[in-house]
């Protein structure tokens, strides 16, 4: 029996630490630990509510959006307006949150997870025609190859030219990403960190010029999309068929629903037996027995926790908490949406989920596995980007896109949505016109959580329990799992404020 | 030609990778020229330790950090660093977790350059916020506290332009010490102006014509706006590669790129007192005067 510590966990989104107790490359035990904290909810409280959904996004950089999208469902709810959105502020908060997820979906997977999986140094040599690819060979001459070394060695099983090609994709993917980015700054001002989504609607206008960019940026993403996303996820299953057998987490997955139209996206909650189960936001609730909080908080819903951040506590790991439906740990994510979409009778997911496993030659219950993750998250990716094409349409230019908003003195509101890496909600109370009490339970909390107060490990460290690491030198395994899930550090762990007072409530 | 290699460690502290997301957004230079050619004329930047980035993971990426040449490599910091350093660790070495306090100032000491990329890094920042529940604080506090040397260059903004970390790295590798820094040790040739000397709204705002909710084409002073107060070149730069910027897209400056973001530039959506606008005007004619 021996150790295996891999501090940081690179290529993700944040700080995360794992161990995993392995014997005879077999994982007997695996521990994920979130290892930042910054308090946000803490900072929010006391504030103007109207300033929220502006701060709120900066939880995290890479899906600033859906922090600002779900504060602001919440705000509307708390401000009493929520049927009072324009349609047009509806329309461009989809068509935003959707620019964000492509960013985040292409960044995902080339620029985080590919490298586990490419050889870069195939490109050595390269002397053709493709700009992108000599520039590539002439770095890898000069011998300088940080970033792309050091690096696991060993299990990288493309040939020579589906390399060459991958890492093509992975130059071109820059650009795409950078185009998510300018196509919902068109609407947002800038990214990362969008300035116009509030209470309301969004503080911009539209013109038929913008509409017409959205709409050549979507086409865009989009053929990038059906030509290399998807095509590249296929050749990565014909390599490394194995990934579709493994990974296997709690197999209980949540959704929230996403989008306006949450007949394609619904809500509810599915199992690896494709049942479905309607969702009931009142059955989530939080553990803290493995997590830097004091005891005696398990099992309250997150509106009633209670958080006492206690660094260094005995036997905790994890600066995040363990939150459990109906006391049951959940997967949230691309293949939560997907499972829970195909289960609960989404005509448009199940069609897309059954036209890729036909292209695939699998059974969508193979989809519940580490390069399963990555299908879900590219096919999420072709869903959204043809979707968005036609939301851009339906934007009315030079028709409101927000409402004149005053603070009230008292409200609450719940914003659930889909965020990138899974289900999203935001609580807000709002007390003499200030923020009383803001909740935020995001999906790396869910998958990344710690063991819970059942002993209960959480989705990501069940995916690596029971696998078997061929080369405990380079445990591949462990880490292609690990990024499967697209875990985000920075949105798992922030502080909370309770009722009455300031309570340093870390994650939820 | 021969391209000189320039050796960068990027540490993240406490921070979204927004910057990090922001550096990707490069034009011209383009993330490609980032990763594998020339970001700056003649120059590689070689990313010797980014988290976001970098393939390796563990150990065999921890320990390039032991490995760095004396004065021979760029320290980048991207968040706020906690004292409280519980709060934020970001590796295992010797069966020890490193916080980034402590991997901080095993570095900076040794850099040539510590380069504060965002307002987190730079001022405190978000995480800095009241009540700064972890003691967040920025790059120069740390340095200041611990009696580091290392010449600090701040690069913020919320996240800030790729184009103000490319320009400032460049300007520094061409002028060294001699690059023009305001009080703030930010780079003149980022922000030298306030946004309000060059905002396109300005007529507007000479003429009193205001705008009554956020969104509407006026001058956005009463509805929050901070460029009066904030230093950046946004309205002559834009973002997203020169397509949009906060205020042409509706919204008021939210001050992103000043030590006052966040708890003395909120509310975000309420006017200014007339005590803290400039007197941009009187300033010119003081100025003049001296001369």
């Amino acid at each position: 029996m021996s150790k295996i510590i891999i501090d940081p966990v690179t290529r993700i989104e944040g700080h995360l630490r794992v161990e995993v107790e392995q014997e005879g490359g077999r994982i007997t035990e695996a521990r994920c630990s979130g290892t930042l904290a910054r308090g946000l909810e803490l900072v929010f409280g006391g504030r103007d509510p109207r300033d929220i959904p502006i701060l709120a996004q900066r939880i995290c950089g890479v899906c600033p959006q859906a922090h600002a999208t779900a504060s602001a469902l919440a705000l509307d709810e708390a401000f009493g307006l929520a049927d009072q959105v324009p349609p047009n502020g509806s329309l461009l908060r989809d068509v935003m949150l959707a620019a964000n997820f492509l960013q985040s979906h292409v960044l995902h997977f080339y620029h985080l997870a590919a490298l586990d999986y490419v050889d870069v140094t195939a490109v050595a040599g390269y002397e053709r025609r493709d700009a992108n690819l000599r520039a590539v060979s002439d770095f890898l001459a000069r011998g300088v190859l940080e970033p792309f070394v050091p690096r696991y060695e060993g299990d990288y099983r493309l040939s020579r030219e589906q390399n060459v090609e991958a890492v093509r994709h992975y130059l071109g993917a820059l650009e795409v990403r950078k185009n998510c980015h300018e196509m919902l700054a068109l609407f947002g001002g800038k990214m990362p960190h969008q300035c116009t989504v509030n209470v309301g609607g969004v503080t911009t206008q539209v013109s038929r010029d913008k509409v017409a960019a959205a709409l050549s940026y979507a086409r865009e993403i989009a053929d990038f999309v059906a030509d290399c996303y998807l095509p590249d996820i296929l050749m990565l299953a014909g390599a490394y068929p194995d990934y579709l057998e493994i990974g296997r987490g709690c197999s209980r997955f949540l959704a929230y629903g996403a989008f306006g139209d949450r007949d394609l996206f619904i809500g509810g909650l599915a199992g690896a037996d494709l049942a479905y189960e309607a969702l009931d936001p009142d059955r989530i609730t939080e553990d803290v027995k493995n997590s830097y909080y004091a005891d005696g908080a398990d099992g309250l819903h997150p509106s009633a926790g209670r958080t006492e951040p206690e660094p260094g506590k005995e036997g905790a790991y994890s600066w995040l908490k363990a939150p459990r439906y109906g006391g049951q740990p959940c997967e949230v994510g691309p293949l939560a949406r997907m499972m829970v979409g195909y289960a609960g009778g989404s005509a448009g997911l199940k069609e897309a989920v059954d036209g890729l496993c036909a292209a695939a030659r699998i059974e969508p219950g193979a989809l519940n596995s580490t390069l399963g993750r990555h299908a879900a998250r590219a096919l999420e990716a072709s869903i959204i980007a043809r979707k968005v094409q036609d939301w851009i349409l339906e934007l009315q230019p030079g028709e409101p896109c927000v409402i004149p908003v005053e603070v009230p003195q008292e409200g609450s509101g719940a914003g659930l949505t889909g965020a990138p890496r899974g289900a999203l909600g935001h609580w807000v109370r709002i007390e003499g016109a200030k923020v009383a009490n803001y909740q935020a339970v995001v999906p790396t909390t869910w998958n990344g959580s710690p063991r819970d107060a059942a002993g209960a490990p959480g989705p990501m460290e069940q995916a690596m329990e029971n696998e078997t690491i061929r080369d405990v030198d380079n445990p591949f395994e462990v880490v292609r799992t690990i990024r499967s899930f697209d875990p985000c550090l920075a949105c798992s762990v922030h502080v909370a404020r309770r009722k009455g007072a300031w309570t340093a409530t870390l994650p939820v | 030609m021969a391209v000189r290699e320039i050796n960068v460690v990027w540490l993240q502290g406490g921070g979204c990778s927004g910057c990090s997301v922001s550096l990707l957004n490069a034009a011209r230079p383009s993330a490609r020229n980032l990763l594998v050619d020339q970001f700056l004329p003649g120059m590689h930047l070689s990313l010797k330790y980014h988290p976001t980035l970098m393939a390796g993971q563990g150990d065999a990426a921890f320990e390039v950090l032991d490995g760095l040449p004396e004065g021979g490599f760029v320290l980048a910091l991207e968040g706020a660093i906690p004292e409280n350093e519980a709060f934020c660790t970001i590796g295992e070495s010797d069966g020890r977790e490193v916080s980034i306090l402590e991997k901080f100032l095993d570095l900076a000491p040794k850099a040539s350059l510590v380069l504060a990329v965002g307002t987190c890094a730079a001022f405190g920042g978000i995480p800095a916020g009241t009540p700064n529940p972890g003691a967040f604080r920025s790059a120069k506090d740390i340095l200041d506290k611990h009696g580091v040397g290392t010449p600090v260059v701040n690069v913020p903004g919320c996240p800030p332009h790729p184009d103000w970390i490319s320009a400032t790295v460049l300007e520094y590798l061409a002028v060294g010490d001699g690059i023009a820094l305001d009080a703030l040790q930010r780079p003149l040739i980022i922000y030298g102006q306030l946004i309000h000397e060059n905002c396109p709204r300005r007529p507007y705002f000479d003429e009193g014509k205001f705008a009554e909710k956020p969104g509407d084409p006026e001058c956005l002073h009463k509805v929050g706006c901070k460029g009066p107060i904030t230093y950046a070149d946004c309205p002559l730069r834009e973002w997203n590669d020169g397509l949009n910027w906060c205020i042409k897209a509706g919204a008021p400056c939210q001050g992103c790129t000043q030590p006052e973001f966040i708890d003395l530039m909120t509310p975000i959506y309420q006017e200014l007192d007339e005590d803290r606008m400039p007197r941009i005007g009187e300033e010119a004619t003081v100025g003049e005067k001296d001369e």
